[in-house]
């Protein structure tokens, strides 16, 4: 995997898709590419980060994306060393500064991190002398699910510009979704936002996208359709009355995938709470790109750490 | 402007009101003439359906130069069902407002169990199918079980029928709350009727504070319980843009509040009572309970600015506020005793009065009994006009009449009319071109 063709990632941390370039985004797609048919081999395993040791520091509990970073590493030869909050020292009241500096002091050479405050990874950034990798911060962003899903539709449709990609359900919450409004939309995508205002951001409209609260008006004309995970707590009636009221309303089902082009497909960042934000029959249907998303996100993540570790100091 | 879940049997005999004067609030007609009604819908009106005019087929009533309006709509009333059928049933109720020429009643959620379900509005629909001379239009709790904490099936209720929201005689008190119910709402396009009155102001209060109260020995609720509510509420709907209805005004500082919201252009609308337009606080007297009304009844000078806003169309709907309540709960000292009156019957006659002194034009008045209710509400009744539901009522707006307790068809005799000397007897009423009172 050297690539003198694309041009370089030049980035200390890999933070948010706020502030990368559309050169930046394509050369990690590009670079994810190979690291996707590396992933298909017997033979997955790669040397790039050979002798390299890389943290996982997951604050929020994560399965998906925890193992997608954990096998990421694994497959380009780093030693990876998972740490949940569950056994960290957080629980017995460190700051998240001090957590940092002792982390530090271990020498790796990348830290994933994971936590339920938007800035916290940007703030753990700042007091560390390695890569920093942001695997979502509360609600603020999410950058390599953005890329594993710009990855995956660009496989899917050949392109991404142009395209209408319609992102529904709570984007309040979303980490997902701001990242996904940033990359696509500099990607030339359309990007549509469709939820009830109650878990709309305010202000949303400013950034870039349409935003509809109905469902078939948001989908009349979509190329992706991409739905997000409700929380539970959220469902009882502080932010939409019921599951049934919702699933009625925004859950993605046949009928409403009907308002969507014919040759629509569907993603999901998982995990789904199915009869919620969508239908089985929908998610395990022929236009469900949710699997491929998976696969996808170990890609991605490989081509992060590869174009990082390029820049991580070699003395 | 659906009318599919609350219709009623419609009648399928033509029939003809001849010889009235035909005043349609919504269109300021007023005039000499007819309606000819067929399946339960006005086919023309004006001065051309006369007798002679007519198929033989026809069944004509002269009206003898009565008046014929539209029915009356009333934005706020209970009809005890579900859960308090010792207090009123759909049946005595529209039986009242039957009597009293509403034909339409919007019926408060704060029923037991509260109407936050949708088999529930499919329960009064069919209670109201069954049992009701009138419309019942089923108003939904704003939030569940009506404890101001998560927001109800909105549109699923709205799909069932229900035809606005409201928390009923409470307040939410989460400013928070308040604003996520209005923003979901507001997708719905689904009006939000709130009443207002702080919680903790009001506290144990029982009559309105000031002079009289402090005389009577009683606690009173200042007038800022209402307009600090108000206030807030109409900052959520700037917040929000959802359709707001304060269905219970009592003071003038609200109406500044109104008129303020209105001039900025906010989908704003409010409501008195007829009791707060007819009555005031000294009208209390020895402690008669039937007059311990939510809000409060206030000072005369307040009754007069809430007779202006009316007049000038500040004050969108009258209401009758009707709250049954039996004796148990009213023959009581007056703090322990239930607020509320009962006012279907009444509430016509009782208006007509803002008519004779010259307070409110007639046609105003009815505007704010009828056609702007329909407006608020998005229905097709409540205006005379060719396709519109025959919901009409013929009165007489000079035959006196003492208002007798025991003869009101409400099923509790808390009227604060009690032996009250009125004018204005309603001689007949038409749902969907359907006889259901006669005089």
């Amino acid at each position: 995997m050297t690539h003198q063709s694309t041009p370089p990632f030049n980035h200390r941390h890999l933070l948010g898709i706020e502030g990368l370039s559309v050169s930046d985004i394509t050369a990690l797609l590009d670079l994810a590419e190979e690291a996707v048919a590396v992933s298909r081999q017997v033979e997955k395993k790669r040397a790039t980060l050979r002798g390299r040791t890389q943290i996982n520091l997951f604050f929020e509990s994560s399965t998906r994306t925890q193992s997608s970073f954990e096998l990421a590493g694994k497959r380009l030869g780093a030693d990876v060393m998972n740490m949940s909050v569950a056994t960290s020292s957080v629980k017995k009241g460190e700051t998240l500064i001090d957590t940092a500096i002792t982390l530090n002091a271990m020498r790796p050479d990348i830290i994933i991190v994971r936590h339920s405050q938007a800035g916290a990874v940007h703030l753990l950034a700042r007091k560390v002398d390695c890569a920093v990798v942001n695997a979502g911060d509360g609600a603020h962003e999410h950058p390599t699910q953005a890329l594993l899903d710009a990855l995956t539709i660009r496989r899917n449709k050949g392109k991404i510009e142009g395209l209408v990609v319609a992102i529904c359900g709570d984007i309040l919450h979303s980490r997902v979704a701001r990242s996904n409004i940033l990359l696509l939309s500099a990607l030339g995508a359309r990007v549509r936002v469709i939820g009830p205002s109650t878990l709309l951001p305010v202000g949303i409209d400013r950034m870039g996208v349409e935003v509809f609260r109905n469902m078939r008006e948001g989908l009349r004309d979509a190329d992706i359709v991409m739905t997000l995970r409700l929380q539970r707590e959220r469902m009882n009636g502080g932010f939409v009355p019921s599951m049934r009221e919702y699933f009625h309303f925004y859950g993605l089902d046949e009928a409403k995938l009907a308002f969507a082009k014919p040759d629509a497909l569907v993603m999901h960042p998982g995990p789904m709470n199915r009869g919620v934000e969508i239908g089985s029959t929908v998610a395990d249907g022929a236009q469900s790109l949710i699997r491929e998303q998976v696969e996808m996100g170990v890609a991605v993540r490989m081509a992060v750490l590869e174009a990082l570790a390029r820049h991580l100091p070699n003395v | 402007m659906s009318e599919a879940p609350h219709s009623i049997p419609q009648s399928s005999a033509p029939l003809a009101l001849v010889n009235a004067r035909l005043i349609d609030p919504a269109s300021g007609f007023d005039g000499r003439g007819g309606v000819l009604i067929e399946q339960g819908v006005i086919r023309r009106f004006g001065s051309e359906v006369t007798p002679d005019t007519l198929r033989a087929e026809v069944q004509i009533v002269d009206c003898q130069g009565d008046i014929v309006a539209p029915g009356l709509i009333d934005m706020h009333a209970f009809v005890g069902e579900p859960g308090a059928e010792y207090r009123e049933t759909i049946a005595t109720a529209t039986a009242a407002a039957a009597a009293g020429g509403v034909t339409s009643i919007l019926a408060l959620p704060d029923t037991n169990p509260p109407v936050d379900d949708p088999a529930v509005v499919d329960f009064l629909l069919r209670r109201a199918r069954d049992t009701g001379l009138v419309r019942i239009l089923p108003c939904a709790a704003l939030t569940k079980g009506l404890r101001g904490e998560d927001i109800s099936e909105i549109g699923l209720l709205l799909q069932a029928g229900a035809v606005a929201f409201s928390e009923g005689s409470q307040s939410i008190r989460s400013a928070s709350i308040l604003r996520r119910a209005m923003l979901y709402a507001r997708d719905f396009d689904a009006l939000v009727i709130h009443f207002a009155q702080d919680h903790d102001l009001a506290a144990e209060g029982v009559m309105n504070e000031g002079e009289r109260a402090s005389r009577l020995g009683l606690t009173g609720i200042p007038h800022e319980a209402e307009t600090i509510i108000l206030e807030r509420d109409i900052q959520l709907v700037a917040l929000t843009g959802a359709r707001y209805h304060a269905p219970l005004i009592s003071t003038a500082a609200s109406l500044d509040i109104i008129r303020r919201a209105k001039d900025r252009g906010l989908p704003v609308t409010c409501g008195t009572s007829i009791n707060h337009l007819t009555l005031n606080e000294n009208d209390i007297g020895d402690y008669r309970t039937f007059l311990k009304l939510r809000p409060p009844l206030r000072r005369e000078d307040e009754r007069l600015a809430l007779v202006d806003g009316v007049a000038s169309g500040l004050i969108d709907v009258i209401v009758s506020d009707h709250d049954p309540q039996d004796v148990e709960v009213k023959r009581l000292p007056f703090a322990e005793a239930a607020p509320g009156a009962i006012g279907l019957e009444t509430m016509l006659p009782a208006a007509l009065r803002l008519a004779v002194s010259g307070a409110v034009p007639l046609t105003r008045l009815l505007q704010a009994l009828s056609s702007r209710p329909a407006e608020i509400l998005g229905l097709a009744q409540g205006r005379i006009a060719v396709g519109a539901p025959a919901d009409l009522i013929r009165f007489d707006p000079e035959e006196p009449f003492v208002v007798d307790p025991a003869k009101l068809r409400s099923r509790c005799k808390n009227t604060p009319f009690d032996a009250a000397r009125m004018e204005g007897r309603v001689k007949l009423t038409l749902v969907a071109g359907r006889v259901v009172f006669e005089n």
